[in-house]
């Protein structure tokens, strides 16, 4: 087991190098190939070829790229100094470099908007979860029922409608007509319990909706799959109640698949949820990259998609775990 | 053969008469069928028989004969198919389970019948330790403890003969061998000391040395347990070993049934007579290859007209014999009943001078 996960850990550690280097050359390398100089992006309206030459000198653009990267790789580990003529700009560990348009740095920035899109994605989640769950196990044991066909018309069209779409419908009838919950802007769950939840349930009902779609299918699948099983039939001939047959042994079954998707989806949702966090105008992440693309911000861009990135590769890697604990056929293998 | 052997064959006329007793498991006229996209398919149309307490019954035929259907139907299992009819009866100690209330059966199951199923890889759920699934089938039908039940398990997987049982209880299915698993799923269903048990091919899936240990145990626990016992199969030389009374089971129907001795030595249906000639026998001289039965198990959609078998059965065509119009019944005999249109006189005699020399 340990040694399971210590070659699941040594394999997460290279993913994350192995993706901070594409995502790097894909930001960096590519202007230049297409002739555009970063230092320029950073300059702004500065023209005077004379400035961009030495903002390009100081933020180390004249070095070769792969020197820039092991710069760069240098700043995430142990932080980085940024020569600025007399005085020195040090930037701490984890250090994503500055915002090319605030001169912000990236990592305070990236921890400042975490908790807007953490209270999205985990909220969503939650109803995603139980939601989809629920419904897909509704569905399958009622299989060819009202019900059923209802359940899977409407998760069809909650993978189908796209969420700006969906979230201006939500904001519409929950904030607008019905007036059950408060519009405005984004607060803090600990300032205001209430209101933190109250502007944020649209937008969880709207993420949660995408996802418990597939939920509802996949679980439907699976239960289905699995009623069918051998195991199954021996439980009912044991004497159970259907409702353990149901709860207990089938669902078990059910559950490892789940888990697998709900950790992955959950991973990629932390990293930013550029779709409903702009419908909703919360400032988490996903707003934070998809602004600083409109802005060729590259050093944000950058940090969101390691940041991003980051999470999917924690929850793959948590998943993993989960799964050998989950599936006891796995610990051996 | 000795005069005073009497089983329930001989005994069981198929109905109540009166001042006969009922047997244990008196199965009449069971019908099941499951509507499915292709069309009804009748599983089980019309099987009658009886089993007495410590008797074995073994129901042979082929894959599709509706063999583990019955089963499946005894224990009220077939709910839980889907679109399933059943009709008949099924008396148990007295009891009609195809009228009974679905929960009531759900009591019975796995305290007064069990099922040993085909194939413990797939038949014991491999998230749960075996322990796990033992303790937990003690306790839906016993109020005792945790630490009871685990003990019980112990004792049983003890009994079936799984060496270091407290050890191997916290064992998943997938670290058991097969026989060790099969042993385990008879610990399973014979934790509740049933009354009735069903084996459905419980010895297929393993390979020989350790099918030979699988039946005596069965056989074994039975005597200690005076269970009724109903082996499924498909394999002749299982039913030889174990079985009083023998029903052999084509498209649906009992085509032949009556005494394990009778069935071995003077089979009078031409189906039988095509199992006996598929079967290789270690104890005879080596023939030079065994006799297959032409063709394939009939659909249960569309079963044959008349006779099921009448297709594939090399007595066909004889004159005046409705093989393909009528269906042919379980007669009756003072041993055994044939559905069979060949006059009895004539079967005996092909069996005698052409069937079994070849045997």
């Amino acid at each position: 087991m340990i040694r399971y996960i210590i070659r699941r850990l040594i394999v997460s550690v290279l993913l994350l190098i192995v993706v901070s280097a594409v995502t790097f050359g894909v930001f960096f390398l590519i202007p230049k190939l297409r002739g555009a100089d970063p230092a320029q992006l950073y300059a702004g309206k500065i023209s005077d070829p004379d400035a961009v030459k030495s903002i390009g000198i100081k933020l180390g653009f004249n070095r070769p790229i792969w020197e820039q990267y092991g710069l760069f790789m240098k700043g995430l580990v142990v932080g980085r100094d940024y020569n600025n003529g007399p005085d020195v700009n040090h930037c701490p560990a984890p250090c994503f470099g500055y915002s090319f348009k605030t001169d912000q740095e990236v990592w305070p920035l990236l921890l400042d908007r975490l908790p807007v899109t953490m209270s999205l994605a985990v909220g969503a989640a939650v109803f995603w979860l139980i939601g989809g769950t629920f419904a897909g196990i509704i569905s399958a044991l009622r299989r060819r029922s009202l019900t059923d066909r209802t359940v899977m018309v409407v998760a069809l069209a909650g993978v189908s409608l796209p969420v700006y779409f969906t979230g201006l419908i939500a904001q519409l009838v929950f904030v607008h007509q019905l007036h059950w919950l408060p519009g405005g802007t984004y607060v803090p769950l600990f300032q205001d319990p209430g209101g933190w939840a109250g502007k944020l349930l649209p937008a969880w009902i709207t993420l949660a909706l995408l996802y418990a779609a597939t939920y509802a299918r996949l679980t439907r699948a699976t239960m289905l799959e699995t009623l069918g099983e051998d195991y199954i039939r021996t439980a009912r001939a044991k004497g159970l109640k259907e409702r353990v047959v149901i709860s207990k042994h089938a669902m078990r079954a059910v559950f490892t698949p789940i888990v697998t998707i709900f950790g992955l989806d959950l991973g990629s949702v932390l990293g930013g949820a550029i779709l409903t966090e702009s419908v909703f105008s919360l400032p988490g992440l996903g707003k934070l990259s998809i602004d600083a693309v409109f802005q060729q911000d590259l050093p944000i861009v950058l940090g969101c998609t390691l940041f991003a990135a980051f999470f999917i590769v924690i929850a793959n890697f948590l998943v993993d775990l989960l799964y050998a604990v989950i599936d006891p056929r796995v610990r051996l293998s | 053969m000795s005069t005073d052997l009497i089983t329930t064959a001989d005994a069981y006329q198929g109905g109540s008469t009166p001042g006969v007793p009922q047997p244990f498991l008196d199965v009449r006229d069971l019908r099941i069928s499951f509507q499915t996209d292709d069309g009804l398919v009748k599983a089980v149309d019309g099987l009658t028989f009886g089993l007495e307490r410590g008797k074995t019954l073994g129901i042979v035929g082929e894959s599709g004969s509706g063999k583990s259907v019955t089963s499946l139907g005894i224990l009220g299992l077939h709910r839980g198919i889907g679109r399933t009819s059943v009709a008949g009866e099924v008396w148990l100690d007295g009891e009609n389970l195809v009228s009974a209330a679905a929960d009531y059966v759900r009591q019975l199951r796995g305290k007064k019948m069990s099922m040993i199923f085909q194939d413990p890889l797939t038949a014991m759920h491999p998230y749960f330790t075996i322990g796990a699934q033992i303790i937990e089938g003690y306790r839906i039908h016993h109020q005792v403890s945790k630490a009871v039940a685990r003990d019980r398990a112990v004792e049983m997987l003890d009994r079936v003969g799984i060496p270091q049982a407290r050890k191997r209880l916290d064992d998943y299915p997938h670290q058991f061998s097969g026989g060790m698993r099969q042993r385990a799923m008879i610990a399973m269903a014979l934790v509740n000391n049933p009354e009735l048990l069903i084996a459905d091919e419980p010895t297929t899936a393993l390979d020989v040395t350790v099918q030979a240990q699988i039946l005596d145990l069965i056989r074994d626990l039975q005597v200690e347990f005076g269970s009724a016992v109903i082996i499924i199969t498909h394999d002749l030389g299982v039913v030889a070993e174990l079985a009083d009374d023998i029903l052999v089971m084509y498209g649906g129907k009992s085509v032949e049934y009556g005494t394990a001795e009778e069935i071995f030595r003077r089979p009078e249906h031409p189906y039988a007579w095509g199992l006996l000639g598929s079967m290789p026998r270690l104890d005879q001289e080596v023939r030079e290859r065994l006799i297959p039965i032409k063709g394939t198990p009939p659909s249960l959609i569309h079963l044959p007209s008349g006779c099921a078998f009448h297709p594939r059965c090399p007595q066909m065509g004889r004159d005046g014999i409705p093989c393909k119009t009528e269906i042919p019944t379980l007669a009756e005999g003072d041993r055994h009943g044939v559905a069979c249109h060949i006059p009895p006189a004539d079967r005996r005699r092909i069996f005698a001078e052409e069937i079994a020399p070849n045997l």
